[in-house]
């Protein structure tokens, strides 16, 4: 074999775009795989539970705590007294959301005290022995409260282009309508849970289970009025997160930090799911008004909406939140003239927050339940609406924020999706089954999915990673993303070995820690790979430069003649192991270590303005979804699904289609069963999974077709031409959502009921009796 | 507090615990055994599901009292000198995971299912048998595969 040859042209990637396993896959299977409560805990650790305000608005005007200080095991007991530095675990620092409320009571479930003994069973059947006096307000509990009150905890805010109620007046056809869309619980398997434990010098070690280690090391040091550099904080993976771990998860490591504090101890705390349930924020739930106007055909000529975002009692992500339901209330439609007015209202319960999807979620299921509303009242099939107002080029081509869509593919796609799931087949033979089918009945729906890539928050699209090459050609990658399931570290690592030319376990993935790579955002809006493995990736190459002028300074090869590949380096007609090369280098004394950093390229935001190109790109996908529904029950089914995803040249594809698959499902789950119910004094009644309806699998149709989007790539530069996957898959799941409406259409055409997500059996039937089918 | 007696995944364990510990507690808190995780807290989500003679049952819907004399497999013990059961590689080899919280209940309780049922499970046993173990991440398409395809290992075994 000539050598020489070899390295003339560039080998197809050996590691990427290929199949491989989740990193932690095999330790899954045999339970090794540690999450923070199978930490061992240092001897003399303490159990922490919280104790909570039995009311949801008003003041505590005496807490008796001399039972639970006397409980069996009770060591100590936290109250807002003992924070030495600010009491607030906000993640804008602004003051809103107190580690321990020290009087005034904003949502039922909010915490009061903090036991702290020796086991956790001692300290929760203590936290129940307070005797808490209350003076009751009165609390403001949905949205409709909120609005009424004017209650907000941000001012409103509005994207605006032309004259909507001019264009709505004129247009030839006028509808409008009402609807609410639910929240989500995030039922992260792994519950909220932290250790803390003390180190030298008052310095603080904390092991949490959080999407957001930088801002948990930043709060814990701003409530213990530490500097940032006396805390640590460390991840190597969580049962799931789904956006419930990204701020969520920073007052109960707070608590166990205020622990240790306290009492000179390790300190660790486990949420219990009811109490995490009450006491951790959702998914925000909207209620939605709108107009219309539109052309006989049922183009779109202008639309003015209004949401209104229960938001809860403090600010916490809501502003982004809120923000991304408006960047994605046209999902793939073009408005030529429009009006989007967010209103986020505070309410007395607990703080919704980021969910896979972050608000885009709901900004979407309206644009699709307008475009269901405008299709049934002109008689056209709701896919030729969509496919008629979809995104095109020049004039058709600006959002209502004003940024140019350049990269749409929905046409492809949706044209695409249309012929594989043999739509307009079933269509007509779901027709003939409707009619001769008096009490089932069946819809199906095809819904496109466009979803803005970055953070809307400039900043924090940026990314660190550390990575090291020992004696022996053994690499340690290290990064600020965290591991959550999403398949992050695997995807990481494949682009880390690819550069190295070496299998992928000569890479050790090593937890994310505050110690090692430092100021990270938190691993959300999709952003995770696509800033953290372009910043290994540089981290790569900074080391591989060195390596280059070593090779050159000592064979005299330049780098073009050097490739590394097949776990060896290849330098002219020479081939050496990568740790044959790694050890020279070490005795020529050049470092093999180096950090990488990333920051996206191009995008700008001025909110004041609201203008800029706030997305590096848009994920695309359409899913097609068909149901049946008992017409006398309002049990539904889904009977089959077709899905159509773009994720670029997938990074690993089979983690991709698990991301499309989980997504959808968890979507469905959203859209269909599970309903958050509080009741008029605030408290959460759906709080465990016996009243709050996680999907099973077999919730889950038998006939679920999954398929990626064969594309030359993202036309973005993003880390080797794939595209982001977390969230986008989430949405595809609105298809399911019109096709439900599409059966209850089905009994009298023309007629559109009001559907109020989710789209449970009540729901559904309130829908039916809406319509007005078999009254006499 | 009284003292139990019990084998875990082979070996012979004695054990001082209160009448309320629970299963669960006794195996990740004192024989720290924590491949058995804690999802729900109220015998719904399955992640604690282990055997006891052979039967699956979730850990903390049991006192360890009551596994006084009893056998008990957690997902520590399914593997056997070092070589994964036929349905951990099959739940490896089809990505039947995500976060993996959820899969050694997962596990246990598929290698129930094929001792009930036998190792000819369709689809639509599969998702019914499975209504007691949740995973929120995977969507269940992978992990359904990963048991038919175990359960077939299993009986070529």
């Amino acid at each position: 074999m000539d050598l020489g040859d070899i390295v003339k042209g560039s080998p197809p990637p050996a590691v990427v775009h290929k199949p491989k396993p989740h990193d932690s896959a095999a330790k899954h299977m045999t339970g090794e795989a540690v999450y923070v409560d199978d930490i061992r805990t240092p001897a003399g650790t303490l159990h922490a539970a919280p104790g909570y305000a039995p009311i949801a608005a008003g003041r505590v005007t005496k807490l008796d705590l001399d039972a639970v200080r006397k409980a069996p095991g009770v060591v100590d007991v936290l109250t807002a007294d003992d924070i030495p530095g600010a009491n607030d675990a906000s993640p804008k620092g602004i003051g809103d959301e107190p580690v321990i409320t020290p009087e005034r009571i904003m949502f039922y479930g909010q915490v009061l005290f903090v036991v702290l003994a020796e086991t956790r069973d001692q300290a929760r059947r203590a936290a129940r022995l307070a005797r808490a006096a209350t003076a009751p307000g009165m609390p403001m509990i949905d949205v409709d409260d909120a609005v009424v009150a004017d209650s907000t905890v941000l001012p409103d805010y509005t994207f605006e282009r032309g004259t909507p109620e001019d264009e709505i007046a004129s247009a030839p056809r006028q509808l409008g309508g009402e609807f609410r869309i639910g929240g989500q619980e995030h039922f992260y398997l792994e519950g909220q849970v932290a250790l803390a434990v003390p180190g030298e010098d008052g310095d603080m070690y904390v092991y949490s289970s959080t999407q957001h280690p930088s801002e948990v090391q930043h709060v814990v040091a701003h409530v213990l009025g530490l500097d940032s550099n006396a805390v640590t904080v460390e991840v190597r993976r969580m049962g799931g997160g789904f956006g419930g771990k990204e701020s969520q998860a920073t007052q109960w490591a707070v608590i166990a930090a205020l622990g240790v504090r306290k009492t000179g101890r390790p300190c660790k705390i486990r949420l219990d799911r009811d109490d995490d349930m009450m006491m951790t924020g959702k998914r925000h739930d909207f209620r939605v008004d709108y107009k219309v106007g539109f052309s006989r055909e049922g183009g779109i000529r202008g639309v003015d909406v209004t949401f209104a975002a229960r938001c809860g009692y403090s600010e916490d992500l809501s502003l982004g939140v809120v923000d991304r339901t408006m960047f994605h209330a046209d999902s793939g439609y073009f408005y030529p003239t429009v009006r989007i007015l967010a209103r986020r209202m505070r309410t007395n319960t607990v703080s919704n927050t980021a969910f896979r999807g972050f608000g885009g979620p709901q900004g979407k299921l309206f644009a699709e339940r307008m475009i269901d509303h405008i299709a049934y009242s002109v008689g056209r099939d709701p896919l030729d609406v969509r496919k008629a107002n979809l995104y095109g080029g020049a004039g058709r081509d600006r959002t209502p924020y004003n940024m140019r869509v350049e990269d749409n593919i929905l046409p492809e796609i949706v044209n695409e999706l249309e012929r594989t799931s043999d739509y307009r087949d079933r269509r007509r033979a779901l027709a003939e089954f409707n009619a001769s089918s008096p009490v089932l009945k069946k819809g199906i729906a095809l819904t496109p999915v466009k979803f803005g890539i970055s953070f809307t928050l400039m900043h924090l699209n940026q990314a660190g990673a550390l990575v090291h090459v020992y004696r022996d050609g053994s690499i340690s990658l290290n990064h600020g993303g965290t591991e959550m399931g999403q398949g992050l570290f695997v995807k990481v690592a494949q682009v880390v070995a690819e550069e190295f030319g070496q299998e992928l376990d000569r890479v050790k993935i090593t937890a994310t820690a505050t110690d090692k790579v430092p100021n990270t955002g938190p691993t959300a809006a999709s952003a995770g790979t696509d800033l953290n493995a372009q910043a290994a990736m540089a981290a790569c190459r900074a080391i591989k430069e060195r390596l280059f002028d070593f090779i050159e300074q000592e064979w005299g090869v330049g780098r073009d003649s050097v490739q590394f590949r097949e776990g060896k380096v290849i330098i002219g007609n020479r081939a050496m192991d990568f740790g044959e090369l790694a050890e020279l280098a070490y005795r020529n004394r050049v470092s093999l270590s180096s950090t990488g950093f990333y920051k996206t390229p191009k995008i700008t935001w001025d909110r004041e303005k609201a203008t800029g190109q706030p997305f590096f790109y848009f994920a695309y996908g359409a899913a097609c979804s068909e149901v049946t529904i008992d017409t006398m029950t309002g049990e539904m089914r889904v009977n089959r699904v077709d899905i159509l995803h773009d994720v670029g040249k997938s990074l690993n594809p089979a983690i991709d289609i698990g991301q499309i698959e989980g997504g959808f499902v968890q979507g469905m789950g959203w859209l269909t069963t599970e309903e958050l119910v509080w009741d008029s004094a605030g408290r959460l009644m759906t709080h465990a999974p016996s009243t709050y309806k996680i999907p099973t699998a077999s919730d889950v149709p038998e006939d679920f077709r999954v398929a990626l989007y064969e594309s030359g790539g993202n036309r973005a530069d993003t880390i080797y031409r794939s595209k982001a996957v977390g969230e986008p898959p989430l949405m595809l799941a609105t298809s399911v959502f019109s096709a439900i409406l599409d059966a209850i259409i089905s009994l009298k055409p023309a007629v559109m009921p009001r559907l109020d997500a989710p789209a449970t059996p009540e729901a559904i039937m309130r829908a039916i009796r809406a319509t007005g089918a078999g009254d006499p | 507090m009284s003292t139990i007696a019990l084998k875990v995944n082979g070996k012979d364990v004695s054990a001082e615990v209160e009448d309320r510990t629970l299963l669960v507690e006794l195996l990740r808190e004192e024989l720290k055994l924590t491949g058995t995780h804690i999802g729900c807290d109220t015998s719904q989500c399955g992640a604690c599901v282990v055997h006891v003679d052979g039967v699956a049952m979730k850990s903390c819907t049991m006192f360890a009292i009551q596994a006084d004399g009893a056998e008990i497999r957690t997902i520590e013990g399914v593997a056997q000198q070092g070589a994964l059961h036929p349905m951990q590689a099959a739940f490896a080899e089809h990505h039947g995971l995500q976060c993996g919280f959820c899969t050694p209940g997962m596990i246990m309780t598929a290698i129930d299912m094929v001792r009930r049922l036998g190792s000819d499970l369709d689809e639509a046993t599969i998702r019914h048998e499975l209504e007691g173990n949740i995973c929120r991440c995977t969507g269940y398409q992978n992990i359904v595969k990963a048991i038919q395809a175990g359960a077939r290992a299993m009986a070529s075994q």
